[in-house]
């Protein structure tokens, strides 16, 4: 299962990094989003997935999944969803005000000078 | 803190007053305040000439940095004396000369006497410090103060020029310098130079250090006293006021470099190296500094390449006069007389050349112009500057009855002996030496020629020159005509010197050579008898009179080499090296994110790749696996083809719905991993997020046809790297795992000690609390930001 997760995980990344070197704002950001669904599943496969039941003591299982990856991915969401909102926002004011999503032309050297 | 040290400092300290006397006492010329304190130093130092006369030294240490071995050590011995005596000399005349040269009117003389008392105090700290570190930092202060003084008409782009010119390559010397000190100090564990000169010679010249340190001290000391080929900032720095070059650019900063070389030739002597360079480098700047002296039109050109020639001369004394130190003896020491040669010459040198330079700032100020094509017939009205240029010239020429005709006669003496020396391959090399000297006096003896004829015979020009040429004022020239009665003076009673200084600073310099109580038999006289040298001193007098008289058949002879040759090499250096930085910068530095985003992907491939082979770090574990159930397998085709149809699709709506479902399907993978908690936050949030994306989406261009991702190659190979490394390393991680994990303390513990049972959320809000309390920071300042930059509008608040 984890040499799967491996694949999947490096597959999300090697999307992200290509959509990240595109020039839209907007394929960027999704190029984030990306990337931080395959660091979360990252943390979470090399905590080891599938032995034992839900972290919950009422279960009353032998084993347990690790909690401590959980607790980990829960803050790492939270926060990457607060930086991508802003982010998002970011975009959507620089296009108000810019009026363009393109990296290359929001450049400060091309057509100022 | 001793009285030396506060004679060592003095200046510096006295720099607070002399804003204060400017400022106060406007009627009254600033210099005469500032003249007693070198004068009275001067006879400070006097008083130490008989301490050192029987070799002895005076030590004082004031604590500074203690725990580094750093400090403010100075010692008065024969050698730093000497020095002493010429800074504190030489200064109380150019302040006297600075006083009627300077304009108290039209002149910031605040500033100007704050930069030469700084100089002053750098100077005695140089020569007089025995801790290296603290040699340095007045050495640098030199170089800074010479910068300001170089740049004092700040409103000259020449002045500015030069400034900056010097202050390169001084500095640039200065940080060398600091490299062989410090490789100095792993040599012999020592900062301090009386220390480190106890360490024997034979002991470190096997020290892989030993040729570095040689060569770093060397180059400091060479740029300092403008040796070939960084001899180029001092004629530019002659756009210093007159006083200043006399002071600085030819008695006694140039000189720092040649205190340097005289300072640890007991320490580097020795080694061939040593001598070749030190002697060489001399000779050269010796030859080709009076070779480019001749084409000067510019006074203070001429005696600025003078200088660089007779520090040359010193140089090669001093290289040549190491040699003494392979002859253990002193009783018939052949070539002691080279060290006593150029220590000789130092003192002859400050005296004429400070006189020369102060003359022509008396032509200067008198007529305007120092151009020598201009000049001319100055004589009759000025003839005691006349006289004074006279004997300065002709005392630098050489020529009896002035001291440079010693200083000359011991010079070739020391050039002619070294053929005998049967070392470094000085049979075949040696003749060179003579040769080189001789050619370089008769040079000499034509600039020197032509700065006293050209100038003060001839036809006078009257409508060239700006002013009425007149005798200066009699406090101009008592600063002049003191130094040149000691350049007579000197001449007539050269054992004056002999036993008093010269004699305990070669003590100094070649200390290997005395025992205990022996001293060096220094005797100058002017009559040696019918010697090779007295005859190569008349070829110089024959064949530079010749030359001098048919100076103008041989001018295109001077004009063989490219005026300022290795000037240009240093400007082009300098603009090669700006425009090269920009170009590099802006070659790299872009704009573009994307390129910004290729290079960190490429540096973290390239490093991750490099660390993985080169520890062997891939490693691949079958054992301990969990088992691939169909569920899985079905949501990893989808979060694969999901993240892959993104990259194709045209439509932006689609690619932020294709971002929804690999989302989705993430938190479905959460059901599958037994992680509730998650699961559901991050579909609440993968919501959340689409429908942020979508606010977006809706206002960005409408109307703009929208395109692929353009395919680009290096975007795929860094793509496909990054995806392929973390692929390995997610791999090799789950395969070497070192330790337990640590959960089990929760698992026990969650309902004990916390009292809940869902031990994600006890771990967020108990044992780990402080994360979650900055997440909800984190989401604080987002939202505060999100909501600034929504309402915030200052760009537009003018045109409403």
């Amino acid at each position: 299962m984890e040499i799967l997760m491996a694949f999947v995980i490096g597959m999300l990344f090697m999307s992200a990094t290509y959509l990240m070197l595109s020039k839209s704002l907007l394929r960027i950001i999704v190029g984030t989003g990306l990337l931080s669904h395959g660091a979360h599943l990252l943390i979470l496969t090399m905590g080891k997935v599938k032995r034992g039941a839900a972290p919950l003591l009422g279960e009353k299982a032998s084993s347990y999944s690790d909690p401590i990856p959980q607790a980990l991915i829960l803050t790492a969401i939270v926060i990457s969803f607060g930086v991508t909102a802003f982010f998002l926002v970011l975009a959507y004011r620089t296009y108000q005000e810019l009026g363009t999503d393109n990296t290359e032309k929001l450049r400060g050297t091309e057509g100022n000078d | 803190m001793s009285l030396l040290h506060v004679a060592i400092l003095s200046p510096l300290i006295f720099t607070i007053v002399v804003p204060i006397v400017y400022k106060f006492f406007r009627n009254v010329h600033t210099g005469w305040f500032i003249l007693p304190l070198p004068v009275l130093l001067t006879s400070y130092f006097i008083t130490f000439v008989s301490v050192t006369k029987d070799n002895r030294s005076i030590g004082e240490t004031l604590s500074w940095i203690p725990s580094l071995g750093i400090n403010f050590t100075v010692r008065v011995d024969g050698l730093g004396l000497l020095f002493a005596l010429l800074i504190t000399g030489i200064g109380s005349l150019v302040v006297l000369y600075s006083i009627y040269y300077l304009n108290k009117k039209t002149e910031q003389l605040n500033t100007f006497y704050i930069y030469l008392l700084l100089f002053m105090g750098a100077m005695l700290g140089v020569v007089l410090s025995d801790n290296l570190v603290v040699l340095y930092m007045f050495w640098e202060l030199t170089s800074f103060s010479s910068f300001f003084l170089i740049g004092y008409w700040y409103k000259r782009d020449k002045s500015r020029f030069g400034a900056q010119k010097s202050m390169i390559i001084t500095v640039l010397g200065g940080l060398c310098m600091l490299g062989g000190i410090i490789l100095l100090y792993l040599m012999t564990g020592t900062f301090s130079i009386s220390e480190s000169m106890e360490f024997f010679y034979p002991n470190y010249v096997k020290d892989s250090y030993f040729i570095p340190a040689l060569i770093f001290i060397l180059l400091g000391a060479f740029t300092k006293s403008a040796q070939f080929p960084f001899h180029i900032w001092l004629p530019d720095a002659m756009e210093a006021p007159t006083p200043v070059s006399a002071y600085l650019h030819s008695a006694t900063m140039v000189k720092a470099g040649i205190y340097l070389v005289a300072r640890f030739t007991p320490f580097f002597g020795e080694h061939p190296l040593w001598f070749w360079l030190v002697s060489g480098i001399g000779l050269l700047t010796l030859f080709w500094g009076s070779f480019n002296a001749v084409r000067q039109t510019d006074l203070k050109g001429i005696l600025a390449y003078s200088t660089i020639s007779q520090l040359g001369m010193i140089m090669s004394l001093l290289g040549v006069g190491a040699a003494a130190l392979k002859f253990s003896d002193t009783n018939d020491n052949y070539y002691l007389v080279a060290t006593t040669a150029a220590i000789f010459h130092l003192i002859n040198h400050s005296t004429f050349k400070g006189s020369l330079f102060m003359v022509v700032g008396i032509v200067d100020h008198e007529t305007g112009t120092r151009d020598i094509r201009k000049l001319g017939g100055l004589m009759t009205f000025m003839p005691i500057t006349f006289t004074l240029s006279i004997i300065g010239a002709f005392s630098m020429a050489g020529l009896p009855p002035f001291n440079g005709f010693l200083s000359k006669e011991m010079f070739f003496t020391g050039m002619i002996r070294i053929q005998d020396l049967h070392l470094y391959h000085l049979q075949t090399w040696g003749i060179l030496f003579p040769s080189i000297a001789w050619i370089a006096s008769v040079f000499t003896f034509i600039y020197s020629m032509v700065l006293v004829f050209k100038t003060f015979t001839g036809k006078y020009q009257p409508e060239k020159l700006d002013k009425k040429p007149h005798e200066a004022p009699i406090g101009m020239l008592i600063s002049p005509i003191v130094l040149a009665s000691l350049v007579i003076i000197i001449f007539f009673f050269p054992d004056l010197l002999s036993d008093s200084i010269i004699a305990p600073a070669i003590s100094v310099i070649l200390p290997n050579l005395l025992t205990e109580t022996e001293a060096f038999q220094v005797h100058i006289s002017a009559w040696h008898g019918f010697t090779v040298e007295l005859f190569m001193t008349i070829g110089v007098l024959l064949l530079g009179t010749f030359l001098f008289l048919t100076r103008e058949k041989w001018k295109h002879v001077y004009t063989i080499f490219p005026d300022r040759f290795f000037s240009t090499v240093y400007d082009e250096t300098l603009k090669i090296a700006q425009n090269g930085s920009k170009r590099l910068t802006k070659l790299y530095m872009n704009g573009s994110i994307r390129s910004y985003l290729l290079y960190i992907f490429a540096f973290f491939i390239a490093i991750l790749a490099a660390t993985m082979v080169v520890k062997e770090g891939f490693k691949l574990e079958l054992d301990n696996l969990a088992e691939i159930g169909i569920w899985e397998v079905i949501l990893s085709i989808i979060i694969v083809i999901g993240s892959i149809t993104a990259l194709f699709v045209k439509s932006r709506m689609t690619s932020i719905i294709l971002l929804g479902a690999v989302g989705y399907t993430v938190s479905l993978f959460y059901v599958l991993f037994r992680a509730p908690d998650l699961a559901l936050t991050q579909l609440v949030i993968e919501t959340v997020s689409v429908a942020l994306f979508l606010l977006c989406f809706y206002h960005l261009p409408k109307k703009k046809n929208e395109e692929r991702i353009r395919f680009k190659i290096p975007n795929l190979v860094i793509s496909i790297g990054v995806g392929v490394i973390v692929t390995l390393i997610a791999i090799s991680a789950h395969s070497t795992k070192l330790y337990d994990s640590i959960a089990h303390y929760y698992v026990e513990n969650t309902y004990i000690e916390a009292a809940g049972k869902n031990m994600v959320n006890v771990i967020l809000v108990d044992f780990r609390g402080f994360d979650t309390m900055f997440e909800i920071t984190v989401l604080a300042i987002a939202a505060i930001g999100i909501f600034t930059m929504i309402k915030l509008r200052l760009s537009g608040r003018e045109e409403h």
